[in-house]
């Protein structure tokens, strides 16, 4: 099952500069694992103890994974995976 | 070095105003590559706080999708603060994940003078940087 994976300029480091990846897996989770066996270290950007970091945005076909069930999204063959990190700040 | 036009400043000023005493948010993007603020996109601050803003997830993506197709990339976020100064905090250093994007902090603590800085944020790093305000458009 190929799953096309946008990466963000920040975490391109990990992907040797790459913005587009493929990867495999049933739910995000498995993506998000199949990522790591790829790109190690990137795994730690996006979870964070075993739920999604809060300000890293996920979305599958366009649609936040918040509203898909977060980790636990599925995922199909096809699918496209784009991760943001979310831009916010505080004073 | 921040090279900005006058009207661009302007703008970004009088969103942090309007949105005051709420943070106020946005990105003004340029062609990838070129380093040239050209086109200004005040954003909703989802948090709708006057000590913290975040873009919309929705919005986020569409942001990113519409310049991806016009090859652009931000190179301007800004935001407000809105009774401290015009510097980062350490939440700004700590979310700030566009290592090439000149991070603009407006401060409308004062009612009548304004502050416009310019930072570099890059690693965990903040470095401020010069501001060069031009009339008509930058080169």
């Amino acid at each position: 099952m190929a799953i096309e994976v946008s990466i963000p300029t920040i975490l391109r480091t990990y992907t040797a500069g790459a913005k587009s990846v493929e990867a495999t897996g049933a739910t995000l989770g498995a993506v998000i694992n199949d990522l790591e066996a790829q790109f190690p270290g990137i795994a730690d950007r996006l979870v964070d103890a075993g739920s999604l970091r809060r300000f890293v945005n996920i979305y599958i076909n366009d649609e936040d994974v918040r509203f898909l069930g977060g980790i636990d999204a599925e995922v199909a063959d096809g699918d496209n995976v784009t991760v943001l990190p979310a831009v916010a700040g505080g004073a | 070095m921040l090279t900005i036009a006058q009207t661009i400043v302007d703008a970004i000023v009088a969103h942090a105003r309007l949105d005051h005493p709420d943070e106020a948010c946005g990105v003004v993007a340029g062609p990838a590559g070129s380093d040239r603020p050209e086109r200004f996109i005040p954003m909703v601050n989802a948090a709708r706080s006057p000590t913290f803003y975040e873009f919309d997830s929705t919005d986020l993506l569409t942001l990113y999708r519409e310049m991806d197709s016009l090859d652009e990339e931000p190179v301007v976020i800004y935001h407000s603060h809105t009774s401290t100064q015009a510097y980062p905090s350490r939440t700004d250093i700590s979310y700030a994940s566009e290592p090439h994007a000149h991070y603009v902090l407006v401060s409308t603590a004062d009612e009548v003078d304004v502050e416009f800085r310019s930072f570099r944020i890059v690693d965990g790093e903040v470095t401020e940087e010069p501001v060069e305000i031009v009339t008509g458009e930058v080169e």
